[in-house]
């Protein structure tokens, strides 16, 4: 199996995070309480002042370890029960380009690159669409094809037909 | 057409216009102070009571699947995506065997020749591979491995319609974005 490329390490340096974060990070993966001081009650639990608490998430915020908090709605549950997962074959020269266009369309949760695996696999970006129904979610990815003009090489939609596990993150083997 | 007549939510749980603040404005920027409810109550105007109320509503009809940070990826340990072509009569044994390891947190049915896809989570790249290798050796099927190489999209949350006719609104938070 190749190893993961050095590439990631230059574009996402890691920012220093230690012992306390992660430990923050753990007690609060699966959701702030929903009672009126969740920080101070996060930082019972911990051995914490509160303060230190909203102190380390918002450095965590800064550095981006943590990209953002607040609701995390359920999309499936929201009535967006289509799921595609859009693969597209881009020009290497254009994947930056285009990636960025395709990534800032609202309906696009997801937009990676990734490598190919020719000949059986020649999709280097992809870019998930979400929606109600498959022809919402073929009439957005439409929109994707027109974006890309000439520069699709070839493109496929890969629906999520069963969710087979979903578990939360997981932060050591031991967790 | 109108697809409110099929939508779920509107079946089982009316959406106030309350849920749908809640849902679509506090994606990002939730307050780091002592009383975070009782700011986004001062907000829009309700008690903190009915904010932290109708959360609890949403959270326990699965719309909402928590209120906290959402993490970057590989910020805590590394993850790939890998994809597999499964003939359809081993489909339940092969995603039986990838469930079994606890590094796999998420895997996906798709209708496609490569139809398994699973993402695998570990400290270090390491034990990623040992986990890709163990399932090709004990299933004999090819694991593609994806890992992502740059990610392309700012999360700002995601823009929930509650009218699918909508989509010139979607047009113009596109522009904004």
């Amino acid at each position: 199996m190749q190893a993961l490329p050095k590439i990631i390490n230059d574009i996402f340096p890691s920012p220093p995070i230690d012992e306390t974060d992660r430990r923050l990070i753990a007690a609060t993966q699966s959701g702030l309480p929903l009672t009126p001081r969740p920080y101070h009650t996060v930082a019972e639990q911990l051995g914490l002042k509160a303060e230190e608490v909203m102190a380390r998430m918002q450095r965590l915020l800064a550095v981006g370890v943590i990209r953002r908090i607040g609701v995390v709605p359920n999309h499936y549950a929201l009535g967006y029960r289509a799921n595609g997962m859009s693969v597209w074959n881009v020009p290497d020269d254009k994947v930056v380009e285009y990636g960025q266009k395709i990534g800032a369309l609202d309906f696009v949760s997801h937009c990676y690159q990734r490598p190919r695996h020719l000949p059986d696999w020649p999709y280097n970006l992809f870019a998930m669409v979400h929606g109600r129904t498959r022809d919402e979610v073929e009439e957005k990815v439409s929109r994707i094809a027109r974006l890309l003009g000439r520069h699709s090489r070839g493109h496929a939609v890969l629906y999520s037909t069963r969710i087979l596990k979903k578990t939360g993150l997981r932060l050591s083997k031991n967790s | 057409m109108t697809h409110r007549n099929h939508d779920p939510i509107n079946e089982t749980l009316a959406m106030s216009e309350l849920d749908k603040q809640l849902l679509n404005e506090f994606q990002r920027d939730f307050p780091l102070t002592s009383t975070p409810y009782a700011d986004i109550a001062a907000r829009i105007g309700v008690t903190e009571q009915e904010v932290i109320a109708r959360l609890r509503q949403l959270r326990a009809a699965g719309v909402v699947g928590r209120v906290g940070a959402v993490i970057r990826p590989h910020s805590i340990g590394t993850s790939v995506l890998a994809a597999m072509a499964v003939p359809a009569a081993r489909l339940e044994q092969v995603a039986a065997l990838v469930n079994g390891y606890p590094e796999v947190n998420h895997n996906y049915e798709r209708e496609h020749r490569y139809n398994l896809w699973f993402v695998v989570t570990a400290a270090d790249q390491d034990d990623i591979d040992a986990v890709l290798n163990d399932i090709q050796r004990r299933t004999g099927i090819r694991v593609l491995a994806l890992p992502m190489l740059e990610s392309y999209h700012i999360d700002v949350g995601f823009k929930l319609h509650w009218e699918p006719d909508d989509r010139d609104i979607g047009e113009i938070n596109a522009n904004h974005q």
